[in-house]
């Protein structure tokens, strides 16, 4: 294999002439297209759907798709797998049961693209929603038919008070969240930003508390306080930058980094202007 | 030194090449015009040299005649030399520049333009919806521009030389002189090395007096306020609203921060975060087993690292794969385990924070079962300490 690479790279390197050169360009082309292929032969990170759906979004319809994408981890049944052991499609799984979590939690998950996950030791990404609404709707109504649990909630934003909201942003979200709701880390995942995350998804993760987030009841965040809250994190859609540029809303470290990038370039047009003129 | 010598280079590209093409040609010209001038000049004098002796030898020969018509002869050649041209300039003269006054014009126009836009900017909006960024933009651009014309202007327009003067000429006699001066002005000390030594000490103490203000650093000698607590045996937790916390609505999976009740919240121990694990995961340190009733823990607030609020709580909602439960530190990610007695896991903190001892009372609420298990806030003496007391 290594010999072939070689050849490719002389021949690449101009060795041999035109015609080797449109040889080996070829030959690195195909060696890329083969490389996909083996790529793509790996299990995919996609969902199965049944040949023929119902036009609404049935418990039927939930169960089999809970059973094709769902059930390698979280068990035929959802009663969880504790141990992680081999699934369908080459999946290694386990994951909490799924009795009594309601249909808040299933909508959450689904709607945000946190499930499914493919491997079961990577950290829940919202960057791909593989189901569509209805599904995501039947599936939802099947979890929430396996015990009693949260139904979704319907929070009230515009009942919120804006500086309540931003208090206790501070006081319990903005440590992760960063005080703009721009995202951050904590030690073991990344925090992701909330911007274009609509009021139900926030309401939900607060009182879900996914992943290593910690879970607010409605003991601990009152449904009014959490209305601040949504009403708060909505506005950094949007927020008022009246100090002029706002450098993505991060803080100290990028203002500072312009800052000094500014003064550098200052710095060179001083060394340029101050210097001596040598015949 | 490859990055300077690549800046210098960017900078000559944009400013020298041109501007010492001209000089040279420029400083050509004035030599070619200076030996034009001198050819002819002393072509002129050589004439009415000539002229002179001519003269001197038509108005007859005498040895008295022929001698001051010589003199004639070059005082004319030096006074033509000299005589014909005006007064010798100061500076250099430089080729006009035509361009590079309009470019400084055009410069000062584009300031004069940021200016008024400024003007115009602020005259427009209300003090509520004022473009902060626009206003900026024009200040930036008017002063900006103003400075470049200036300093096209220095650059090309104003004629500029190098004039080195010669050190004076060293005088020795003059030097010795001085040093005898100096010698004979101190013949009236008599008591010399006693003025010495007491210059010599007043030095040095006033020296040290003015290092002393280096004490006020830090508390090198005054740590009593760094150790002093809020917290005793009873003293109650509050809530940031001031309520009590009771035990049951402390819940697991979240975070919770509390205060001793009555005492100054700025106070660096007064504050607290208390969560509650399930009994049955904790492996607290020895001689604390019972400072978590039903799993309930309280640690101090301040990170151990470098006085941050410790305002992070990570729990893992499917713990067989997810990290487990960590106070974090936002500042520099100091990760303390609440399970382990808030031992560090991960971070540059260098001790664990201090633990303070709950107690449920007969109403149910929350206090403190004694003082804390260390020191509270950045160690300030010694980076690590041992084990917890």
């Amino acid at each position: 294999m290594s010999r072939l690479a070689r050849t490719i790279a002389t021949r690449l390197r101009g060795a041999g002439g035109a015609r080797a050169r449109w040889g080996a360009l070829t030959a690195a082309a195909l060696l890329l297209a083969a490389c996909e292929g083996v790529a793509l032969a790996q299990p995919q990170d996609g969902v199965l759907t049944p040949a023929s759906q119902p036009a609404k979004p049935t418990v039927q319809l939930g169960h089999e798709l809970f059973e094709a994408n769902c059930a390698s981890c979280h068990g035929g049944l959802a009663q969880g797998i504790s141990h992680p052991r081999p699934g369908a499609g080459d999946i290694s799984g386990a994951a909490p049961s799924l009795h009594g979590v309601g249909a808040e939690a299933a909508d959450f998950y689904l709607r945000t693209g946190f499930m499914p996950l493919s491997n079961i030791h990577a950290e829940p990404s919202n960057r791909r929603v593989l189901f569509t609404n209805k599904q995501i709707e039947a599936i939802t109504h099947f979890v929430a038919s396996l015990g009693a649990g949260p139904a979704i909630p319907h929070p009230k934003p515009r009942t919120g008070a804006l500086n309540s909201g931003f208090e206790l942003f501070t006081e319990d979200c903005a440590g992760c969240h960063q005080s703009l709701a721009r995202g951050g880390f904590v030690t073991g995942a990344r925090v992701p930003p909330l911007q274009g995350v609509d009021a139900t998804e926030i309401a939900e993760a607060v009182r879900i508390g996914p992943y290593l987030m910690p879970r607010f009841s409605t003991r601990r965040i009152s449904d009014a306080q959490l209305n601040s809250i949504i009403r708060y994190v909505l506005s950094t859609n949007r927020p008022d930058n009246r100090g002029g540029w706002s450098i993505g809303n991060l803080g100290p470290i990028p203002e500072g980094l312009v800052a000094w990038l500014a003064a550098i370039m200052l710095g060179v047009l001083c060394l340029g202007l101050g210097r001596r003129l040598r015949a | 030194m490859k990055l300077r010598q690549g800046l210098l280079a960017g900078v000559t590209l944009l400013y020298g090449r041109r501007r010492r093409r001209l000089e040279r040609e420029r400083r050509a010209e004035q030599g070619r015009a200076d030996a034009e001038q001198g050819r002819a000049d002393a072509e002129q004098g050589r004439a009415d040299a000539e002229q002179a002796r001519a003269g001197a030898e038509q108005a007859g020969a005498g040895q008295v005649g022929a001698g001051q018509a010589q003199e004639a002869a070059s005082a004319a050649g030096d006074g033509g030399g000299g005589g014909a041209r005006t007064p010798a300039r100061i500076v250099p003269p430089g080729l006009p520049d035509r361009r590079a006054e309009y470019l400084v014009v055009a410069l000062l126009a584009l300031a004069m333009l940021f200016a008024v836009g400024f003007i115009v900017v602020y005259a427009e909006y209300s003090p509520a919806e004022m473009p902060n960024q626009l206003l900026g933009v024009c200040m930036g651009g008017a002063l900006g521009f103003a400075a470049l014309a200036l300093a096209v202007f220095g650059r090309r327009l104003v004629v500029t030389e190098e004039i080195e003067e010669d050190y004076p000429q060293e005088n020795p006699r003059e030097q010795s002189e001085i040093a005898q001066l100096l010698h004979e002005s101190a013949s009236r000390i008599t008591r010399r090395r006693l003025l010495l030594g007491a210059g010599a000490a007043t030095g040095g103490v006033l020296g040290l007096a003015g290092l002393t203000p280096v004490l006020s650093l830090g508390p090198l000698w005054d740590t009593a306020p760094l150790d002093y607590s809020p917290w005793h045996r009873g003293r109650r937790l509050v809530d940031p609203h001031g309520y009590p916390l009771l035990a049951s609505e402390v819940e697991e999976e979240t975070f919770y921060t509390a205060f001793a009740e009555g005492a100054d919240r700025e106070d660096i121990a007064s504050v607290l975060v208390v969560v509650r694990l399930h009994p049955s995961e904790l492996r607290l340190p020895e001689g604390r087993e019972g400072w978590a009733p039903y799993g309930i823990l309280a640690y101090s607030k301040i990170c151990t690292h470098a006085g941050c609020a410790v305002a992070l709580y990570r729990k893992p909602r499917f713990p067989v794969v997810e990290a487990k439960p960590a106070l974090v530190c936002p500042c520099h990610y100091s990760t303390f385990n609440p399970a382990t007695g808030a031992s560090v896991i991960f971070g540059p903190a260098g001790r664990p924070l201090p633990q303070l001892p709950l107690m449920i009372d007969p109403s149910g609420h929350l206090r403190a079962a004694g003082d804390f298990s260390g020191r509270v806030g950045p160690a300030w003496w010694g980076v690590r300490e041992g084990p917890p007391t």
